[in-house]
């Protein structure tokens, strides 16, 4: 029996390090945001902090590890589910979820680079 | 003697409200699609963070609604349910053995929990 | 000794006359000590011989007696009486077919089985007179657990994806080709990569646990699985992005 090996790992390391990352830092963040969902904006969220932040090529990398990965996470599970609630056309389920957390790299990568 | 194996299907749309273990499994599941939005809502942010101050207050007043309390709350716990769920089952995806012996399991949740503490506050402590 | 009366509900199914299951209730002074088994053998002795089911050990070690016992997966000889109301139903192990009564079609189990090469696969063949292979009990502790297995399928009677997705080699096929993976004396890991790496195999899981809890012998196949999703993605990254890793 020679089957080939599934290309599945491409997006299940990004899942399950995203997993991990968003189990760490994705509730307190919206605690952050809820907070200013109420009124009082963090000192973080405000504009001159954020901005500074956001300039700081660490900054920046940061931003970009927790949404790309959050992506992608969040993505890959999706299909997932969608499999398991009888959505059977896979093929297209999968194109359509990774063309979403691909578009959402980019418009982070394309606003980040813009804040300068 | 004939042979006639009787087949009993699975539903395909509605088994995971057939055991309680399986509806436990698709809460965790669905936590993906409260991570996904709040994701879209941070590049959301971003955007107007690049656009410059106003459209940043803009992005601010419009959080400060109804609306974007509600979709906060229920981020917080899918978020939350995620965190937990994830953590809970660390020793089983990531098992350490330290010679002879296993690390007991609840040690490597405790870890995990501890770290989400710690991280947490740091942001907290440092973001408000 | 305490004796309780128990209605049994046992599903039926004679593929000689029946289009479909039906249940069949015998009422059955149990004692407390006994187990489910001990009441079907009662069933059987007593009231009605044409009942068929499976059983050899009456200890949990030859994994022939999995049935669903009030819907749940369990070892008809591990499944006491007395942790039970005074109605218990059993039937079939789920997510296989039912050749009579609760005897279940097993052929599937068993082909993926072997399609794992469950058994030691010598890095280097050597010859008897060059000796054993030696493993410390470090080595052995690394797999001890999956060789527990007693083949009883409740972890696959549990598993929602083998359910839905019958080409899934499953919990106990994987968790056993991962236990000679795991052995210090074992090279067969290519050989059995090419099966469990497939899509029908280890990426099938999504991580549902419900085999670990239902598995009598402790094995914790998802566990197993989710150790193989691991090394499988190393496998893939260090292939693809790092090729002259590549032995
Ligand atoms: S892993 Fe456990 S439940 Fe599955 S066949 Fe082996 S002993 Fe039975
Ligand atoms: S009869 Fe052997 S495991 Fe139950």
């Amino acid at each position: 029996m020679t089957v080939a090996k599934s290309n599945k790992p491409i997006v299940w390391g990004p899942f399950a390090a995203g997993g991990t990352i968003t189990a760490f830092v994705t509730p307190v963040l919206v605690l952050l945001t809820l907070f200013a969902a109420l009124g009082f904006v963090p000192s973080l969220l405000t504009y001159e902090n954020l901005h500074a932040f956001a300039a700081n090529w660490l900054g920046k990398l940061v931003i970009f590890g927790i949404i790309l990965l959050s992506l992608w996470h969040a993505a890959h599970r999706l299909r997932v589910t969608l499999h398991d609630f009888g959505i059977r056309a896979d093929t297209w389920v999968a194109i359509a979820v990774y063309f979403i957390a691909s578009l959402g790299t980019v418009a982070t990568l394309f606003y980040l680079l813009r804040i300068s | 003697m004939s042979r006639k194996p009787y087949i009993r299907e699975m539903s395909k749309t509605n088994w995971f409200f057939s055991q309680p273990r399986y509806t436990r499994y698709m809460a965790r599941e669905v936590t993906c699609i409260f991570i996904l939005a709040y994701t879209i809502l941070l590049i959301f942010a971003l955007k107007n963070l690049a656009d410059g101050p106003e459209a940043y207050a803009g992005f601010l007043e419009a959080l400060n609604s109804p609306l974007g309390i509600l979709f906060n709350l229920a981020a917080l716990v899918g978020a939350v349910y995620h965190s937990t769920s994830w953590f809970n089952v660390t020793p089983q995806a990531m098992p350490i053995q330290r010679g002879e012996e296993f690390v007991p399991g609840n040690i490597i949740v405790g870890a995990h929990y501890g770290g989400w503490a710690l991280i947490s506050l740091i942001v907290l402590f440092l973001g408000v | 000794m305490s004796e309780r009366q128990i209605q049994l509900e046992v599903l039926r199914y004679n593929p000689e006359t029946d289009s479909e299951p039906r249940f069949q209730t015998y009422s059955v002074p149990c004692l407390n000590e006994w187990v489910v088994l001990d009441a079907l053998n009662y069933v059987k002795d007593n009231l009605d011989p044409t009942v068929s089911y499976r059983w050899s050990c009456h200890m949990a070690v030859c994994g022939s007696c999995g049935m669903m016992v009030n819907g749940e997966p369990k070892l008809a000889c591990k499944a006491f009486i007395h942790e039970y109301g005074d109605q218990i139903r059993v039937e079939p192990l789920a997510n296989f077919p039912i050749e009579r009564d609760l005897v279940t079609v097993v052929d599937d189990f068993i082909g993926k089985l072997a399609s794992v090469k469950p058994y030691l696969i010598p890095k280097e063949d050597k010859p008897v007179s060059a000796g054993e292979y030696k493993q410390s009990p470090v080595e052995l502790k690394t797999f001890k657990q999956y060789t527990l297995c007693i083949n009883c399928m409740l972890c696959y009677a549990a598993c929602p994806q083998y359910g839905l997705v019958p080409e899934f080699i499953g919990p106990a096929a994987i968790s056993l080709a991962h236990r000679y993976n795991q052995d210090s004396r074992d090279g067969g890991r290519e050989q059995r990569q090419e099966v469990i790496a497939s899509h029908d195999g280890v990426w099938e899981c999504s991580f549902v646990g419900a085999c670990s809890e239902v598995c009598p012998k402790h094995v914790d196949p998802a566990s197993a699985l989710q150790q193989v999703k691991v090394a499988s993605t190393i496998d893939w990254y260090k292939e693809h992005l790092m090729p002259w890793m590549k032995k």
